[in-house]
């Protein structure tokens, strides 16, 4: 860090994730093995040895940095999280996941005995073992064993802790991971709460298909697989939900490149709370009626709306709070403190 | 006085994992259990969700073999809809697939495997990591390995975008065709991995094959578990990672059953334990018996060794040679030693890599018939692909608009859970011997039980330093802490 001429330290950990954010940072090829030898990495399960009590061990705030991916889906990972709080000087939500609760967050839909039930009553796969749950602490045969214990909900990194920096994409792009090691190596960390690793545009500001020259009047949706896609126009022009109108930039728009429409891994631009709000408005202000009930109409051949307007930030959103019940009945449950 | 041994955590797990092993009052090894303490529960939250998203969806189960759970995803799609996908589309699908297939065996080998032949299982604990193997082998090698990984991300971003959380498999092709210009350097780069692959053979022949020491550890019994074996295989009974059927061969190596993707259900069932979140897969006609093997017991395994002895050969040519060279050097078919699956994931890594050169110089690979619109009335689908680290099974129903109502996902690595179970055990047992102190020697022999599985746990790990961090807490029977061994 700037300042000093110890190398900075730095921490890496995953809690509900899927991986991907650690191989990103593999991606970064020999610049990691550059960047390696620039810093001091004290702390990652998933590359370095470890122990928890080492963790436990260090002073409080002696990591100057910790990249934390994942969401906060059970009582370890909530645990670790407060852990590395405590050591790290600076937190970096580092994905989707730890951002905005990601795909994982999905599950924010149901509450955890419906997924408990799924998985363990209900899929046809299972044996006359059938019912059978997982339980926080079992007695085998030779002793004792302990699971953590499966949340009510998904949580944000940052309904869990405080954070000081957010790096948003599922996963984020190499290409700003680079960036972001590059600023952290420079020690010029922008002002705390700030979105890193991104742009502050949308990917419709960025995106370079035609978007039809009379604007964009959208009499109906349709689904990727429905249409033949064109590689040049934009998605809402051909009647395909996008999620780049309130999507932030910064990825380099890959998926469109693949000619498939964005759904919003890196979360909501500059100025907007809630992604999902935000794309509603902006997919309704495009369709072309004024009567209501044809309103009605073109907005039913929306499947999903909420699961595709809130992809990944579901977590992070007020729908969270929705309960929705195995009979597909919701309810909203009173906040809870802290 | 028993005691019991946590090792806690494990990491290159996906997600996190812990082995709880309990010794008895003589200080032997008296039972082992592998605990995994996750569950995200995909197949309650897909309900809801429009199948042709599924694709994008699933990926986010495993950053490390996201295009597994991409193609199972669009063959289930497609099976809900009931729709045949143009040729063209179903090359390219595989030649995406042929393509990660090649970076993710080769990751595994290079960066999890290899230190524990090339830097040697009883080397410094600091050297024992992929920079330990490109100190050993070279830098020029170590950089022919990043480009290898290098060249197949980028076939794989030519034909969907990216390589982690891809984007142009759905219902009925691919979102896109591929220019004449990107067949081009897919070409460049297939050769390129090929000869990469052939090195990577004869590295694992200078190193393992021809020190006695190693092929006695691979050999060994304590490395050793006589299953069933299970494999996606071509018309001709080759294996294949993208499409065909499942066939099961028993430990004497005979076909037990082989099974379209919708007959799954009549073969594997799964069994709970309370002790963990993870679910034991097993084979239904022959029952679950615990965590035991033979042919009593419907334990199966679905690794690249497994999908090799449930095989007749390879598709192509030198893969082919090297399959037949496995098997004449380790006594014919089939193999038993899970030490083994290092070699056999080779042998599948040159396929891969040959596959793709193949299928990027078929003419009809820059079609563009890539995609054709269902048009039946979705309903119920199965969708099965060979992930690296098992047979991987996702199967759908929607309501006739196409949301889901039901999942149900059997993933690669599970099917292996009970095995991998077991193999620590036996490796554990072995260790483990009445009044010898329990040292550091214990964590690497049970790490290389559990590695050959390559547990898709690995994740990042593939590629870089770092070996397995173990915690071993040693506790009493009335729960004290008694001793703590960890790496350094």
């Amino acid at each position: 860090m700037a300042g000093s001429n110890a190398k900075p330290k730095l921490a890496f950990y995953w809690a509900a994730s899927c991986g991907g954010c650690e191989i990103t940072v593999t991606e970064l090829g020999m610049r990691l093995v550059e960047a390696g030898e620039l810093v001091d990495i004290v702390f990652w399960p998933c590359l370095m040895d470890f122990k928890y009590s080492d963790v436990e061990a260090m002073d409080d705030e002696v990591i100057d940095v910790c990249f934390f991916n994942g969401a906060i889906r059970n009582s370890e990972s909530e645990h670790i999280a407060k852990l590395l709080r405590q050591k790290s000087k600076v937190m970096v939500a580092f994905g989707s996941c730890a951002h905005e609760g990601c795909i994982p967050g999905l599950a924010n839909f149901y509450d955890a005995e419906s997924i408990l039930e799924r998985v363990y009553d209900t899929v046809p796969s299972l044996d006359s073992s059938r019912g059978t749950r997982p339980i926080s602490s079992v007695q085998v045969p030779e002793g004792e064993i302990e699971l953590p214990a499966f949340y009510e909900r998904v949580k944000t990194l940052a309904q869990t802790i405080d954070v000081d920096y957010f790096m948003p994409g599922c996963p984020p792009v190499v290409d700003q991971v680079w960036n972001v090691f590059q600023t952290i190596l420079t020690g010029e960390l922008p002002e705390r709460g700030a979105i890193i690793g991104a742009d502050a545009k949308t990917n419709c500001d960025v995106c370079p298909r035609q978007k039809g020259q009379s604007g964009m009047r959208i009499k109906e949706f349709k689904r990727p697989h429905e249409v033949d896609l064109d590689p040049d126009v934009c998605f809402l022009t051909q009647g395909v939900l996008c999620c780049g109108p309130a999507t932030r930039a910064g990825c380099g728009l890959p998926c469109i490149q693949g000619n498939m429409p964005c759904r919003g891994c890196y979360g909501p631009p500059d100025g907007v709370v809630d992604q999902g709000a935000k794309l509603l408005s902006a997919i309704a202000a495009l369709i072309d009626t004024d009567n209501p009930e044809e309103l009605q109409h073109i907005m039913d051949t929306i499947v999903d709306p909420a699961g595709t307007f809130y992809r990944f930030s579901l977590a992070d959103s007020i729908l969270s709070e929705l309960k929705y019940k195995s009979d597909g009945t919701a309810s909203l449950p009173p906040r809870r403190e802290g | 006085m028993s005691k019991k041994i946590s090792i806690d955590p494990i990491t290159r797990l996906e997600g996190h994992g812990r082995i709880d092993l309990f010794l008895n009052g003589d200080g032997g090894l008296e039972n082992a259990y592998l605990v995994v303490p996750e569950l995200r529960g995909f197949e309650k939250f897909c309900e809801g969700r429009p199948v042709e998203e599924m694709p994008r969806i699933t990926q986010r189960i495993c950053g490390v073999c996201p295009i597994a759970h991409h193609m199972a995803a669009a063959k289930a799609g497609d099976a809900v809809y009931h729709v045949e996908i143009p040729s063209a589309a179903k090359k390219l699908r595989e030649l995406m697939y042929s393509a990660f297939f090649v970076a993710d065996h080769a990751t595994h080998f290079y960066a999890l495997g290899a230190p524990d032949f090339v830097v040697g299982p009883d080397a410094p604990k600091a050297e024992r990591n992929i920079l330990g193997v490109v100190k050993k082998v070279g830098k020029e090698i170590g950089g022919r390995v990043m480009q290898l990984l290098k060249d197949n991300h980028e076939i794989t971003a030519f034909i969907a975008g990216r390589y982690i959380h891809s984007a142009s498999c759905l219902i009925g092709g691919i979102s896109k065709p591929i220019t004449a210009e990107e067949r081009d350097q897919i070409i460049e780069r297939a050769k390129r991995s090929i000869e990469t692959a052939k090195f990577s053979l004869k590295l694992f022949d200078d190193v393992v094959l021809n020190n006695e020491a190693y092929v006695d550890m691979i050999l060994s019994d304590i490395f050793t578990h006589r299953t069933y074996y299970m494999g996606l295989v071509d018309e001709n009974n080759k294996v294949n990672f993208y499409d065909g059927k499942v066939r099961v061969v028993g430990p004497e190596g005979k076909e037990l059953v082989k099974y379209s993707p919708d007959e799954y259900l009549d073969v594997v069932a799964e069994h709970i334990e309370p002790w963990t979140y993870l679910k034991f897969p097993y084979l239904k006609a022959v029952g679950w018996k615990g965590f035991v093997d033979g042919p009593d017991s419907g334990v199966y395994r679905a690794t690249p060794l497994s999908r090799l002895n449930a095989a007749d050969g390879m598709a192509t040519p030198l893969a082919q040679a090297e399959y037949e060279r496995l098997y004449d050097t380790l006594g014919g078919k089939p193999v038993h030693q899970t030490l083994a699956t290092h070699w056999a994931r080779l042998v599948e890594l040159l396929y891969a890599a040959e596959r793709s050169l193949e299928l990027a110089q078929d003419p009809e690979i820059t079609s563009e018939d890539v995609h054709t619109i269902p048009t039946e009335t979705p309903d119920e689908g199965v969708g099965i692909v060979e992930a690296p680290r098992g047979t991987l099974t996702h199967h759908y129903v929607t309501d006739e608009h196409g949301i889901l109502t039901k999942v149900n996902l059997i993933v690669g690595t599970t099917n292996n859970y009970a095995a991998i179970d077991m193999s620590i055990k036996k490796a554990a047992e072995g260790l483990i011997q009445p009044g010898k102190p329990v040292d550091d020697g214990i964590l690497n022999t049970i790490e290389m039980a559990f590695r050959a599985y390559d547990p898709c746990l690995g994740c990042a790990t593939h590629t870089l330093p770092g070996q397995t961090p173990l915690l071993v807490k040693v506790y009493n029977h009335e729960r004290e802490l008694v001793q703590e061994i960890c790496r350094d």
